[in-house]
């Protein structure tokens, strides 16, 4: 069974993969600090993302087991895509209609008056 | 049924098995074997059921008369918000999975445990903390939110025990997470020689399909608590609209992992009707591959069409067109099951043992459920029976009236394994009708009256209600009783019901070849698998069958 067989990695791979995490950790706050837009959520999420791979194929190991582990973490991040992209389909689209004004607009205000008032 | 059980000397219990190979209560509190981690879940979520029952009777009593003078409004509203949780978190979710699932899995692959024994003993640990947790809150006063927790009122707005009943729907998900996990494993890993893919029961493969729900979609629903939680403590905008936030998101993330968690309820059910249904029929089940890989169809696109809980919530209109859409698609797999068990009893040599009974209960019901599981998913139609009891009617035919009438069926077909007695079959067959009347009488109503336009979630109503009002509560009592009944003589039946044997329905399946009950290490020798699953029929008959089948 080759997934029994223990893979001793060289002590400098996971200092290296630590010191990584730590980078792309300042990473992240620095960038906060950057208004990129609507990319913000977008840079934020794909750097926790690559961070997380990381810890699942060195310190999980994955990179060295069989390929149904490896098929189980690309179901997690399709699963994940799924639950953005869909939710997005809402997001995105919001505005294609234009939304009914009621009351407000037959008196001659804005919705922004009335959400002020 | 004479004709199944008939054997020429009185069946014997083995001397040693699983439940007489330790005694005492620490013997079962610290047990690895997954026979009696199945068990001791069995006996918590009956406890956990009848909690959900009582709330419901509360629900029912009230709604006799038009006006609200039972129950006041809010402690209506925590009537049904809890009657909801107990039942969908800490029963239903768990039901056949967690109890049956867990003790029949490995007896069905012919493995000696699950994977991760300790993880098992785990999970059910956890899922004790978290129903705890939620107890607490009953006893703190209640949740009245709703079992969906939608914010604001879980959040901005919430006044009652929420927290605390956050917490334990929070922690249960890791039991369901942790069980899931095990169940993937073992079916990958510790099947019998000679067991492939395609030679497992049915009900191995809805569960290997339920656990990749459990696994993938639980994640979300603890996100979901974890970040109303962020937000009410470190004021981070998420659901709030004036720090930022959106209140729709929340439905998002509920929904992502609460419209598939009715397939962690369904699909069991459906694993179980396969069993029965050719067991009784004393036939190949028709269609197996399509059936499995239909299991695996509905855990996949059961994560696309959350968004038909959410079509007058104020999202998109484009994006209710491609829920709507893919609902109606995701339709065509159940539909498949169903006309194959109908295929399977054609020219079937039937009998009606009291769980087959429960299985036609649950073919009927769940079509029903099904069907107008496809109004709703219609966004005109939906408009207008949103938030009505149609709604209410719909989700109990598919959970009360498909998933509960799988669970009913399982616990009668494999009891004797369990226990190694059979319960009484007059009063079996006696009750499931009286379930299946009850059940009818509950709910058929309800759709009218949501059609009608009586909304849900509220403790009074309209005069002209309350003849349906009356009819749904009398069949609620009716199935009040029809529960009890079996509970009774189930618990009977473990004392002074008469040995079962190893196989009293002459069923085709590993679990059949060993002793009733099992012992602890299941299979004394590793059992060899050399044919196909539901192999019933005679052997002449099934050459014609395979050569018109394929
Ligand atoms: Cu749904």
């Amino acid at each position: 069974m080759s997934q029994n067989e223990t893979h001793v990695l060289p002590l400098k791979i996971y200092l290296l993969i630590f010191a990584v995490l730590l980078v792309m950790t300042g990473v992240t706050v620095q960038v906060a600090y950057v208004d990129l837009g609507f990319m913000n959520t977008v840079v934020a999420l794909g750097i926790a993302c690559f961070k997380a791979s990381l810890v699942v194929l060195y310190f999980m190991h994955l990179r060295y087991s069989s390929s149904l582990p490896k098929l189980f973490w690309v179901a997690g991040l399709l699963w994940l895509a799924m639950l953005i992209t869909f939710a997005m389909s809402d997001y995105l689209t919001r505005q294609w209609i234009e939304q009914p004004q009621g009351w407000a607009r037959n008196r001659g205000i804005s919705i922004e008056q009335v959400a002020k008032q | 049924m004479s004709a199944l059980t008939g054997e020429d000397a009185p069946p014997q219990a083995p001397r040693q098995h699983y439940l007489n190979v330790t005694y005492g209560v620490r013997s079962w509190l610290l047990t690895l074997d997954h026979k009696r981690i199945g068990l001791l879940y069995l006996a918590s979520i009956t406890v956990f059921f009848l909690l959900g029952g009582m709330f419901a009777v509360m629900i029912r009593a009230e709604l006799v008369t038009p006006a609200g003078d039972l129950l006041q409004a809010e402690t209506y509203n925590k009537m049904f918000t809890m009657h909801g949780l107990v039942m969908v978190f800490f029963f239903l979710i768990p039901s056949i999975p967690a109890a049956l699932g867990n003790f029949l899995i490995p007896l069905m692959i012919g493995a000696r445990d699950l994977a991760f024994p300790r993880l098992n003993l785990l999970s059910w640990y956890v899922f004790i903390v978290g129903g705890l947790f939620t107890l607490f809150a009953v006893v703190q006063g209640g949740v009245d939110t709703g079992w969906t927790f939608y914010t604001p009122y879980s959040s901005t707005y919430s006044n009652s025990a929420v927290a605390a009943t956050a917490v334990g729907v929070f922690i249960t998900g890791f039991s369901s997470v942790l069980t899931g996990l095990n169940f993937i494993v073992t079916i990958h890993k510790m099947r019998a020689p000679g067991l492939t893919w395609f030679r497992l029961p049915l009900f191995v493969w809805a569960h290997y399909a339920t656990s990749l729900i459990m696994v993938l979609g639980t994640p979300v629903l603890t996100a979901a608590v974890v970040l109303v939680a962020l937000e009410h403590l470190l004021g981070i905008g998420i659901f709030d609209p004036k720090l930022g936030g959106d209140p729709v998101l929340f439905q998002h993330l509920f929904w992502f992992y609460s419209h598939p968690a009715v397939y962690i309820m369904i699909l069991p059910s459906m694993g179980v009707v396969s069993e029965v249904i050719s067991c009784f029929s004393r036939k190949r089940i028709f269609g197996y591959k399509v059936i499995a890989f239909s299991s695996l169809a509905i855990a996949v696109l059961g994560f696309l069409v959350w968004g038909h809980h959410m079509f007058v919530s104020g999202q998109s209109v484009y994006a209710g067109m491609i829920f709507s859409f893919l609902s109606f698609f995701v339709a065509i797999p159940s539909a498949i099951k169903v006309f194959n068990w109908t295929a399977t009893l054609y020219k079937g040599s039937i009998s009606y043992d009291t769980p087959m009974m429960y299985a036609m209960g649950f073919i009927g019901l769940f079509t029903i459920g099904g069907l107008t599981g496809l109004f709703l998913a219609s966004l005109a139609v939906d408009v207008h029976v949103h938030d009505t009891y149609f709604v209410v009617a719909h989700f109990h035919y598919i959970m009360v009236g498909g998933a509960l009438m799988g669970y009913m069926a399982a616990i009668h077909f494999w009891w004797p394994k369990i226990s190694g007695r059979m319960y009484p079959e007059g009063w079996g067959r006696f009750s499931a009708l009286v379930i299946f009347i009850g059940f009818n009488l509950t709910f058929f109503p309800q759709f009218i009256l949501g059609y009608l336009g009586m909304p849900r979630r509220y403790h009074a109503y309209p005069d002209e209600f309350q003849v349906l009002n009356v009819m749904s509560t009398a069949g609620a009592t009716i199935l009040g009783v029809g529960y009890l009944i079996p509970l009774i003589y189930l618990i009977w039946s473990m004392r002074y019901g008469p040995r079962a044997g190893s196989n009293p329905w002459k069923a085709k399946g590993l679990e059949w070849e060993t002793t009733s009950p099992p012992p602890t290490e299941n299979f004394l020798t590793t059992p060899l698998v050399t044919e196909e699953a539901y192999a019933y029929a005679a052997p002449d008959v099934e050459e014609q069958e395979g050569a018109r089948v394929g």
